[in-house]
C-alpha cells in the first residue's frame, strides 16, 4: 500500500471513530437506563452461559464419578446442585431475554428519534438545500441510512457485545479448567482470526462491489423502463437488451463473490471448532494418560463444551465489525443533514391581521425605545440595488432596481436562466441577497420574521404540488384556520369548484402527493384556490399556467384574473399573452434588466421585447 | 409463482444440486464427531489406551477436513447458483418487459418495475440461497442429530421427544403474533416516506404557507405509528431468545440428572454423555434455525409473487406468424375501428373510426385534453391493438406486418419523450442505427436543432443527461423529432411534439418536412390552430369520435368547437 493510501485511510478511520462516538452518545442520551440495564444483562448472560459448561466438569468429577463408587448412591446433593444450576441458568435466560428486548426498543426509540430530528430540521433548511441534493439522496436518509442504523443498534451491537463477552468468558473458564489446553486453544484462536479477517475483508469488499454494481443496474433499469415506450416505438429491444445484460453479468459475478465470502464463513469456522473439539479430546487424553498435567475427565469433558463455544463468536465479531462499518456510513450521512445550517432567521418585525377589518394587516415594529410602531401592509415591495449569486464566484443578478406599488402587475420576461425565478425568490427569502436591500413597506425583509414575511406572500408554481389528504386539506394548506365556506368559496372564486364537485366525493376526496387522478390544470386550479384562501398582499406567479389545454386554460386564467385583483403581483410568463395588460414589464437578460415599462412603451422601443412580441426572438 | 420462478434457475441447476448434496455430507460428519470423541473418551481415555487415541484422533481429523470442504463446497455452490438464478430472473423481467405492449406497460409504473428488479429480486436470491443449504441443513441437522443421540442413548434421547414439540409450538405461537404486525408496520412505512417524499419536493409550497410546524406533527403521528407498533412487535420477538435459552438450558439440566443417574446405574458411559451435550446444542440450534428459515421465507414469498407477476404478463400484442417485412407506402385506413383501454370502462376511447389518409398528406388533429386525439395514432404503429374494425397501412391491417418492420416506418414523436443518458448523436442515432454524420446533420437541420446542437460546448457529442435535463423543453423536443426523422418514415407522427417550441421555428419546421419529405405521411397533434392550419385536412376530435374533418377555412366556417378555440386564441395573442 502506498503513503498516500495509507494516510487517506487513516483520515477515513479518523472520522469513523467520531462518528461512532457521535452516534454512541445518542444511543446512549436516548435511554441511559435501558442502556445500562441491558448492559447488566448482557454480562449477566455470558456469565450465566460459562457457568453452565464449567457444570459439566462438577457434575462428572465431583458428582458422578464418587457417585460410581458407592454402594448405595445419594442422588440428593445432585439434584441440589441441578437446582441450583437452574437457578444460574434462569437469571442468565431472563436476562438474556431482558437484553435482546431492551437493544430492539431501544433501536426503535433511537430510531424514532432520529427520524424527528431530521424531519424537524429539514424543515428549517434553506432551499439551496434542496436544489443542491439529489431528491434520492435526501429520500434514503429516511430509508436506507436509517434501517442500517437501526440494524446496527437493535442486531449488531448487541451481537457484538454478546460475542465479544461470551469470548472473554468462555476464555476465563477455559483459564481457570487447564491453561495448558488453553494456550493450545489461542493458537487455534491466532490461527481462526487470521482466516476470518481474511474472509470478512474479503466479503465486505465484494459487498461493496456488489452495492456498486446494484446501483448501476438500477440506474439503467430506471432509465430504460421509464423510457420503455419510446424503445418500443424505435424498436429498441436489442439494443437495450445486450447493454442489460453486461450490467447484469458484473451484478452477477459480484454478487456470487460477495456471498461466497460470507457464508463460507460459517463451514470454516464451524469445522475449526470441529478442528479445536477433536484436537482437545486427542491431546487431553494423552496428557492426561500419560499424566504429564493433572487432567481429569471432567475438565476434558467440560473443555469440549466450552470449544463448542468458542469458534462462533469470532466469527461473528468479524461479520459484526463489517457491517457496523456499513451502518457508519449511513450514520455520516444522517448527521450531514443534521449539521446542515439552517435557514438564517433574525428578524424582529411581525405580521398581524387585523380583527375588525377582512383582508387588513399590519407590521409591528418595535422601535428603539422599546415601543413598537404598527405599519398597514400595502404590498410595496422596492428592490434597490440588488445583487445575488448562488455561489459567490456565479454572480445570477446584476443591479436590480424595482418598485412595485401596492396592486401594480409586475411582468418578468426573459430566457430560462435570465434570473426570473430567482428575483421572485428573492422577495419571499428563499434565499439571501449578497447586496442591495429589498424592502416591503418600507421595512427592510430581513428585519421581517421569515415565517411572517412569508405569511404575507402567495406563490402559485409552475409545478405544483399536492400533499396526501382531501381536496379540502389541500386548500386550506394556504391557511390553516380557515371555515369550510371559506374554502368553497376560494374554490368558487378560483374556478376550481366545478371540477371539484365532479370528483367522486368532492372536497372530501383523498389525492396523494402526485396529485392522484388529477389533471396539471386541475392541480393548478387547486394551487391557485390555495394562494386564495391564503389572501394575501402580494402574489407571485411563477409559469402558472404552462402545458394545459385552451379550454382548461380559458377558467385557470379567469381564477388567475380574480386571484390578483387588488394584490401587488410578480408574474412570470412563458407565453407573452398572460402578461401584456401589466404595469410594468421587466425584460430580463443574464440577470440584468435590460428593459422596463409597459406593454405599449416596450413595443415603442422596438427593443428585444418587441422582438418577441413579433416572433423575431425566441424564449429558450 | 415457484413454477414461474423455477424455469429461470436453468444453468445453475447443477450448482442448486450440489449444495443439498454437500450440505448433507457435512451434517453427517459432524454429527459423527461427537460420537466418536464420546467413544473416543470412553474407550481410549478411561481405559488410558494411547493407541487407540491416536488411531482414532487420525480418522477424526481426516472427517474434520471433509467436513470442512463440503462445508465450503456447498456455500460456493449455493452463493453461485443463488447469484446466477437471481441475474437470470432480472434477466428473464427485463427481456419480457421489452415485449410488452403499451397496454401492458401500463399495468405497471415504472418505479414498482424497478423496485420488482431490485429489492425484490434480492429477497429471492437470499431466500433461495438459504433454501438449498441452510433450510437442507438445519432439517438434517435435526435428524442426523436425534438418530445419533437415540444410537447413544435411547432413555435420554426422549428428552428431545419431550421438549421439542413444546419448543415448536411456543416458537410458532411467538412467530404468529409477531407476524400480523408486520404488514401494517410496512404500510406505515409507506405513509411516512410519503409525507417525506411530498415535503421534499413541494418544500416551495410548504416554506411559503409557513407550514413547516403542520407538516412535522404529520410527519410525527406517522412516525410514532411506526415506532409503537414496531416496538411491540420486537418485544414478542425478543420472547423468541428466551425460550430458545430457557428450553436448551432446561434439557442440558435434564440430561445431567438423567445421564448422571444411567453412569451410575452403569448403562451408560461418561463419554457418551459428553456426546449427548453436542446433540442437545444440534437438535435445538437446529429448530430455530428453522424457525428462522421460515420468517424469511414467508416476506420473501411475497417478493416471489411480485417477480411472478411481471414474468406472468402476458404480452397483448405479439408478432405475427408470417409477417410482412415492407411497408410499401403511407397511406393509413382507419376502418370502423373501436377501442377501449380496459374492458370496463364505459366509454369508447376510440368510437367508431372511419378514416383514409392518403400517401404524403399533412393532416392535422385538434381537440381537447381527453378527446382521444393520441390513442387515435396509437393505433398506427400498433401500440394499442383494436377491439374491433381494422386499421390498414399501405393497403394491409397493421397486425399482418413484423412489429419492427412497421415501427421502423411509422416515426411517433411521442408526447412524453425522453432522451437517454450519452451523447446527442447517440440519442439521434436511435433513429437509424447506420446514419452517417451527414444524415444526422441534416435530420437535425430539419428539426431545427442543428443551430443550438453547434452552440452547445461539445455540439453533437455533448452528453445529454438522465431524463434530458441539460437542455430545454424546445431543445429537447427538437432533438426527438431529428431522431424520428432518421428513419427515413413512410408516416410521421408528432403528438404535440412542438408545444414548448416557438410558432415561429415551428412553422420552420412544418414548411422543412413538407418540403424535404413529400411522400410521407405527416400527421400532426396540437393544442394550438396555427400549428396545424396549413394542414391538407384537420380532424377535430371530440370524445373518441371524429367530430369532423376539413380544411381550417371549412371548419372556420361550419364548425362550432373549432372556430371558438381559434377564436380564443386569437384573443389570447392580442
Amino acid at each position: 500500500m502506498n503513503k498516500a493510501v495509507e494516510k487517506q485511510n487513516n483520515q477515513i478511520s479518523g472520522k469513523r471513530s467520531t462518528i461512532l462516538w457521535r452516534l454512541l452518545k445518542l444511543v446512549a442520551s436516548t435511554s441511559p437506563l435501558m442502556l445500562i440495564s441491558s448492559t447488566v444483562a448482557i454480562i449477566l448472560t455470558a456469565a450465566a452461559n460459562v457457568l453452565g459448561s464449567l457444570f459439566i466438569e462438577r457434575l462428572i468429577n465431583t458428582y458422578i464419578i464418587p457417585l460410581t463408587k458407592e454402594a448405595r448412591p445419594d442422588f440428593g446433593p445432585l439434584l441440589h446442585a441441578i437446582a441450583v444450576m437452574f437457578g444460574c441458568y434462569a437469571i442468565g435466560f431472563i436476562s438474556n431475554y431482558l437484553f435482546a428486548m431492551l437493544m430492539a426498543v431501544l433501536a426503535q426509540k433511537v430510531q424514532f428519534r432520529v427520524r424527528m430530528e431530521m424531519f424537524e430540521h429539514m424543515e428549517k433548511l434553506p432551499i439551496s438545500y434542496f436544489d443542491e441534493n439529489d431528491y434520492g439522496d435526501i429520500m434514503s436518509c429516511y430509508t436506507n441510512d436509517i434501517d442500517t442504523l437501526q440494524q446496527m443498534i437493535s442486531q449488531s451491537i448487541p451481537q457484538f457485545m454478546n460475542s465479544t463477552l461470551n469470548l472473554i468468558f468462555v476464555l476465563g473458564a477455559m483459564l481457570v479448567l487447564s491453561w495448558q489446553l488453553t494456550i493450545f486453544t489461542l493458537i487455534v484462536f491466532a490461527l481462526s482470526i487470521i482466516v476470518v479477517r481474511f474472509l470478512t475483508i474479503r466479503s465486505a469488499h465484494y459487498f461493496k462491489l456488489q452495492q456498486k454494481e446494484l446501483g448501476q443496474v438500477n440506474g439503467y433499469n430506471e432509465e430504460m423502463l421509464n423510457g420503455l415506450k419510446v424503445i418500443k416505438v424505435f424498436s429498441h429491444e436489442p439494443e437495450v437488451e445486450q447493454d442489460f445484460n453486461t450490467y447484469n453479468d458484473s451484478l452477477q459475478v459480484a454478487s456470487g463473490k460477495a456471498h461466497t465470502y460470507a457464508t463460507i464463513l460459517f463451514p470454516i469456522m464451524g469445522n475449526l471448532g470441529n478442528l479445536l473439539y477433536v484436537l482437545i479430546a486427542v491431546l487431553g487424553g494423552a496428557v492426561a494418560i500419560n499424566h504429564i498435567a493433572p487432567l481429569s475427565l471432567g475438565v476434558i469433558g467440560a473443555f469440549l463444551q466450552l470449544s463448542k463455544q468458542f469458534a462462533m463468536p469470532i466469527a461473528q465479531i468479524s461479520q459484526q465489525l463489517n457491517s457496523i462499518v456499513m451502518a457508519l456510513a449511513g450514520a455520516e450521512r444522517i448527521f450531514k443533514l443534521e449539521d446542515q445550517i439552517v435557514e438564517v432567521d433574525d428578524g424582529d418585525v411581525t405580521i398581524t391581521k387585523d380583527e375588525d377589518v377582512k383582508g387588513a394587516w399590519h407590521w409591528n415594529v418595535p422601535q428603539k425605545d422599546g415601543s413598537v410602531k404598527k405599519v398597514t401592509v400595502n404590498g410595496h415591495i422596492v428592490f434597490d440595488h440588488v445583487n445575488f449569486g448562488y455561489s459567490p464566484n456565479k454572480q445570477i443578478l446584476y443591479d436590480i432596481s424595482i418598485d412595485a406599488k401596492p396592486g401594480m402587475k409586475v411582468a418578468l420576461v426573459g430566457e430560462t436562466g435570465a434570473g426570473k425565478t430567482t428575483i421572485s425568490n428573492m422577495i419571499n427569502r428563499f434565499y439571501e441577497i449578497n447586496s442591495g436591500t429589498i424592502t416591503y413597506d418600507g421595512i427592510p425583509i430581513n428585519r421581517i420574521k421569515k415565517d411572517d414575511l412569508r405569511r404575507s406572500l402567495s406563490i402559485v408554481l409552475q409545478d405544483t404540488h399536492m400533499f396526501t389528504g382531501t381536496v379540502m386539506d389541500n386548500i386550506r394548506f394556504g391557511n390553516a384556520e380557515a371555515s369550510d365556506d371559506d374554502v368553497y368559496q376560494a374554490a368558487h372564486l378560483s374556478h376550481a369548484d366545478e371540477f371539484i364537485h365532479h370528483l367522486d366525493e368532492g372536497y372530501k376526496t383523498i389525492i396523494d402527493g402526485n396529485g392522484g387522478d388529477l389533471s396539471q390544470g386541475q392541480m393548478q386550479l387547486l394551487s391557485i384556490a390555495r394562494a386564495m384562501i391564503a389572501d394575501e398582499p402580494v402574489m407571485i406567479l411563477d409559469e402558472a399556467t404552462s402545458s394545459i389545454d385552451t379550454q382548461t386554460e380559458k377558467l385557470v386564467q379567469a381564477g388567475m384574473d380574480n386571484l390578483l385583483a387588488g394584490r401587488t403581483s410578480f408574474v412570470i410568463a412563458h407565453r407573452l399573452s398572460t402578461i401584456v395588460n401589466s404595469d410594468l414589464i421587466l425584460v430580463l437578460d443574464h440577470g440584468h434588466i435590460i428593459e422596463a415599462g409597459n406593454h405599449e412603451q416596450l413595443l415603442k422601443q422596438k427593443g428585444y421585447y418587441y422582438e418577441l412580441y413579433t416572433g423575431k426572438k425566441e424564449i429558450q | 409463482m415457484i413454477n414461474t420462478l423455477s424455469k429461470s434457475i436453468r444453468q445453475y441447476k447443477k450448482l442448486s444440486l450440489l449444495s443439498p448434496l454437500f450440505v448433507t455430507g457435512e451434517v453427517i460428519i459432524e454429527m459423527l464427531i461427537p460420537y466418536l470423541v464420546g467413544i473416543l473418551i470412553d474407550n481410549g481415555i478411561m481405559k488410558g489406551n494411547m493407541p487407540y487415541i491416536t488411531k482414532s484422533g487420525i480418522v477424526l481429523l481426516v472427517f474434520t477436513v471433509l467436513s470442512l470442504v463440503l462445508g465450503s463446497g456447498a456455500s460456493y455452490a449455493s452463493a453461485h447458483a443463488a447469484a446466477g438464478f437471481a441475474a437470470n430472473l432480472r434477466k428473464d423481467m427485463f427481456y419480457h418487459v421489452q415485449d410488452y405492449s403499451f397496454e401492458n406497460i401500463d399495468n405497471f409504473s415504472s418505479a414498482s418495475l424497478v423496485t420488482r428488479m431490485t429489492t425484490d429480486v434480492n429477497n429471492v436470491q437470499m431466500s433461495y440461497q438459504i433454501l438449498i443449504r441452510i433450510a437442507v441443513r438445519a432439517p438434517m441437522m435435526l435428524l442426523v442429530s436425534i438418530i445419533m443421540s437415540v444410537i447413544v442413548s435411547p432413555q435420554l434421547s426422549l428428552v428431545f421427544v419431550v421438549i421439542a414439540p413444546i419448543f415448536v409450538i411456543l416458537l410458532g405461537i411467538i412467530i404468529k403474533s409477531a407476524s400480523k404486525y408486520f404488514p401494517k408496520i410496512f404500510r406505515g412505512y409507506d405513509r411516512m416516506n410519503q409525507v417525506v417524499r411530498e415535503n421534499i419536493r413541494g418544500i416551495r409550497e410548504v416554506k411559503t404557507y409557513v407550514q413547516e410546524e403542520a407538516q412535522t406533527v404529520k410527519f410525527k403521528k406517522s412516525a410514532g405509528f411506526i415506532y409503537r407498533l414496531f416496538a411491540t412487535a420486537q418485544k414478542i420477538m425478543s420472547l423468541n431468545s428466551l425460550v430458545v435459552m430457557a428450553v436448551l438450558n432446561i434439557s442440558n439440566l435434564a440430561i445431567c440428572w438423567f445421564g448422571a443417574k444411567e453412569i451410575v446405574g452403569g448403562s451408560l458411559q461418561t463419554g457418551q454423555l459428553i456426546s449427548m451435550f453436542s446433540y442437545s446444542n444440534s437438535v435445538l440450534g437446529s429448530l430455530n434455525m428453522l424457525a428462522m428459515i421460515f420468517t424469511q421465507l414467508v416476506v420473501s414469498a411475497a417478493s416471489g409473487h411480485r417477480i411472478a407477476d411481471v414474468i406472468n404478463e402476458k404480452p397483448s400484442i405479439e408478432n405475427p406468424r408470417k409477417p410482412l417485412k415492407h411497408v410499401n407506402n403511407g397511406e393509413v385506413i382507419f376502418d370502423h375501428v373501436n377501442f377501449k383501454y380496459d374492458p370496463d370502462d364505459k366509454n369508447l376511447a376510440l368510437n367508431n373510426i372511419n378514416l383514409t389518409i392518403k400517401p404524403g398528406e399533412t393532416i392535422g388533429i385538434i381537440g381537447k385534453t381527453g378527446s382521444s386525439k393520441s390513442t387515435l395514432v396509437s393505433m398506427i404503429p400498433r401500440l394499442y391493438d383494436t377491439d374491433s374494425g381494422a386499421v390498414r397501412v399501405s393497403g394491409h391491417n397493421v397486425k399482418s406486418y413484423d412489429l419492427k418492420t412497421l415501427r421502423d416506418n411509422v416515426a411517433m414523436v411521442l408526447q412524453n419523450n425522453v432522451l437517454f443518458s450519452g451523447t446527442i448523436k447517440e440519442n439521434l442515432k436511435w433513429g437509424n442505427e447506420n446514419a452517417t454524420d451527414e444524415e444526422i446533420v441534416a435530420a437535425a437541420k430539419i428539426a431545427h436543432a442543428d443551430d443550438f446542437i453547434r452552440e452547445m460546448p461539445d455540439q453533437y457529442e455533448t452528453m445529454v443527461e438522465q431524463g434530458g435535463t441539460n437542455v430545454s423543453g424546445g431543445q429537447k423536443q427538437r432533438i426527438t423529432i431529428a431522431r424520428a426523422l432518421l428513419k427515413r418514415p413512410k408516416i410521421l407522427i408528432l403528438d404535440d411534439s412542438t408545444s414548448a417550441v416557438d410558432t415561429q421555428t415551428e412553422r420552420q419546421i412544418r414548411e422543412a418536412l413538407v418540403e424535404n419529405m413529400p411522400d410521407t405521411t405527416k400527421i400532426i397533434i396540437s393544442q394550438r390552430i396555427v400549428s396545424i392550419k396549413d394542414a391538407d385536412r384537420i380532424i377535430v376530435m371530440d370524445d373518441g369520435k371524429i367530430q369532423d374533418i376539413g380544411t381550417h377555412e371549412e371548419l372556420m366556417q361550419r364548425n362550432d368547437l373549432y372556430s371558438s378555440i381559434a377564436k380564443f386564441q386569437e384573443e389570447q395573442k392580442k
